[in-house]
């Protein structure tokens, strides 16, 4: 993910030979497969590896389990119940580890674009390269490590008088998981807001400051309108991994937690009642729905703000 | 941003730009930038520092490297590492031979699908892991489904979007048709134009895709136990090992390691500065 959201307006690659869209000339169908057949590969992969996934849950999340056509799946998830508490859990725990890591990363983004250190901040993005990816069980285990009721570093602060375990903070609970999720978000963040920064232009603080405008100013007029689109649409990014994210909730609370991704591995495993199986693709199906809606969602605001960052 | 804007006003003479205008436009935040770095550089260390402590002790509770030398010995450590490794270096293989001539090509002859190729690189983010892991194993054949490679064709997938984003910025700071047709035109075939020419020059995006792509198999723990195959993530999660320390340190030795690898592979690479494709 290192180059996440770099610009894509850039585009030195040659404009000849294009494939030739909606031309009705004898031969031009057979110029342009032959144009596009190096590309057959790719797309035959993408529809097997994703493609034909993806249509297997959908029908799947419609089937009962003897096989019928049935819508049966998804009202039994929006009756109510465990399945609906799974959601509930999720959009919060998601929304939640967006907004907080979205605000501190775009500050830490902004602390590391204005460092003159091109080697610290190479250095920066590799690391938050590695640790945007970096969920899971190992994630889990570190913060078990330190943050756990026998954790160390919750051992030094028990020491300085303040143990959070004795003021509700559990790391197995939701907010627990919120507070782990925080530590692969906000790199998440600062690698897709980054080359938002490289858009503000110098001119444009050099304009507002000739014109008196005060910093505060600066930022309230010029700044966050055009650094906005880029925030919000990174955030629904950040949306759409925190709501997508198992292993970590998993290792860390060995599936006692109700959300939705944890439910689904639930059932695949097993532990599901009769009959209840087919749920699993209805929820994965209202899964990637969600999921589509924010990552459209990022997709247009990235758009919107291309047009300042060339 | 209000945090910001205060540390602007209290940290008031700066050193000016090379470039700026005799005014000392830039009172920037020295002191803010600082602080927000210190801040989020503790607060990333903290937990590993202590998750390393926790992990290097012996059984009275001091520092010792004794767990060290027990990971070898753990049982399944080996074998974990193993399939692991496998599954990296073929999805790594896989991943280079159908992504690098197709992102070239693309570049070189349909610019105007390099949309396509961005929309469909998202889509994996879309489709969640644990969703995508049960569609494959009801979609696959059997031969395939018993294979432990099945892992190495779906993290292809999974790898594409952090893959894609590389070669195409990679490729994007190239002057791609000037190379390719020199290269053509001293007789080279396509074959030899892409190993030899194209693929030194996008040696720094092609490191650092294998070292996330690395990052991912190692890390990788829902589509591997839902496929039931033992690999590392999975290991650590379950593995009945007495003692949890050894698991913790194995997962911290990961994170250190990627960490380094990349970072040294960035540090090394000066041909490419990123500042030169802004502007």
């Amino acid at each position: 993910m290192s180059d996440l959201a770099t610009e894509t307006a850039h585009s030195p690659a040659s404009e000849g030979g294009e494939v030739g869209h909606g031309s009705r000339h004898p031969g031009a169908l057979g110029r342009s497969l032959r144009t596009s057949a190096p590309v057959l590969p790719f797309i035959t992969y993408v529809a097997l590896g994703l493609g034909v996934p993806t249509l297997v849950i959908v029908n799947y999340a419609f089937r009962s389990n003897a096989g019928r056509l049935t819508t049966e799946n998804i009202s039994t998830i929006l009756r109510g119940g465990q399945y609906l508490t799974g959601f509930e859990n999720s959009l919060k725990l998601a929304l939640v580890t967006s907004i907080v890591p979205g605000v501190l990363g775009t500050l830490l983004a902004y602390a590391i674009a204005t460092s003159k250190h091109e080697l610290f901040k190479r250095l920066v993005a590799a690391a938050s390269g590695v640790l945007a990816n970096f969920g899971g069980v190992n994630l889990a285990f570190m913060f078990i490590a330190s943050f756990g009721p026998a954790g160390v570093a919750i051992k030094w602060l028990a020491a300085a008088g303040i143990n959070p375990w004795d003021h509700g903070f559990n790391i197995y609970k939701l907010w627990g998981v919120g507070f782990v999720y925080v530590y692969f978000q906000i790199p998440l963040m600062v690698l897709v807001i980054t080359p938002a920064f490289h858009g503000l232009r110098e001119s444009w603080r050099e304009a507002a400051e000739n014109l008196g405008a005060s910093s505060w100013r600066y930022w309230r007029h010029v700044g966050l309108p055009v650094l906005m689109p880029s925030v919000l649409g990174s955030m629904f990014l950040l949306f759409g991994s925190g709501f997508a994210a198992y292993a970590t909730a998993e290792a860390l609370t060995t599936g006692t937690i109700a959300l939705t991704p944890i439910q689904i591995g639930a059932i695949l495993q097993g532990n599901v009642l009769a009959g209840e199986a087919n749920i699993a693709y209805a929820l994965g199906l209202a899964m990637i729905v969600i999921l589509l809606g924010s990552i459209g969602a990022y997709g247009l605001l990235q758009r919107r703000s291309s047009r300042w960052l060339r | 941003m209000a945090s910001l804007e205060l540390e602007y006003s209290l940290a008031p003479t700066e050193p000016m730009e090379p470039f700026s205008t005799g005014r000392p436009t830039k009172r920037r935040i020295r002191g803010g930038r600082g602080l927000v770095l210190v801040i989020a550089a503790l607060y990333f260390i903290i937990p590993f520092y202590a998750a390393m402590q926790f992990s290097l002790q012996d059984i009275q509770g001091h520092f010792s490297l004794q767990p060290l030398s027990q990971i070898l010995t753990a049982p399944g450590f080996v074998s974990a590492l193993w399939l692991s490794t496998q599954l990296a270096v073929a999805t790594m293989m896989i991943t280079l031979v159908l992504m690098v001539p197709t992102v070239i090509y693309v570049h070189l002859r349909m610019p105007r699908f390099r949309r396509v190729m961005e929309v469909v690189t998202m889509l994996p983010i879309v489709i969640p892991p644990i969703v995508l892991i049960v569609g494959v194993l009801q979609a696959s054949p059997l031969w395939l489904k018993n294979s432990q490679y099945l892992l190495a064709l779906a993290y292809v997938v999974l790898a594409m979007p952090f893959v894609y984003r590389s070669l195409d910025a990679g490729l994007g700071a190239l002057d791609l048709k000037t190379l390719v047709e020199a290269s053509r035109s001293l007789g080279s075939g396509w074959f030899s134009t892409i190993l030899r020419v194209l693929v030194p020059n996008l040696r720094s995006a092609l490191l650092s895709a294998s070292v996330l792509t690395l990052a991912l198999v190692f890390g990788e723990f829902t589509m591997a136990s839902l496929d039931n195959w033992t690999t590392l993530p999975v290991w650590i999660a379950l593995a009945p090992t007495n003692n949890p320390r050894i698991n913790t340190l194995v997962a911290m030795i990961f994170l250190l390691a990627t960490c380094l690898l990349l970072m040294g592979l960035v540090s090394l690479d000066r041909s490419k500065s990123r500042h030169s494709r802004r502007s």
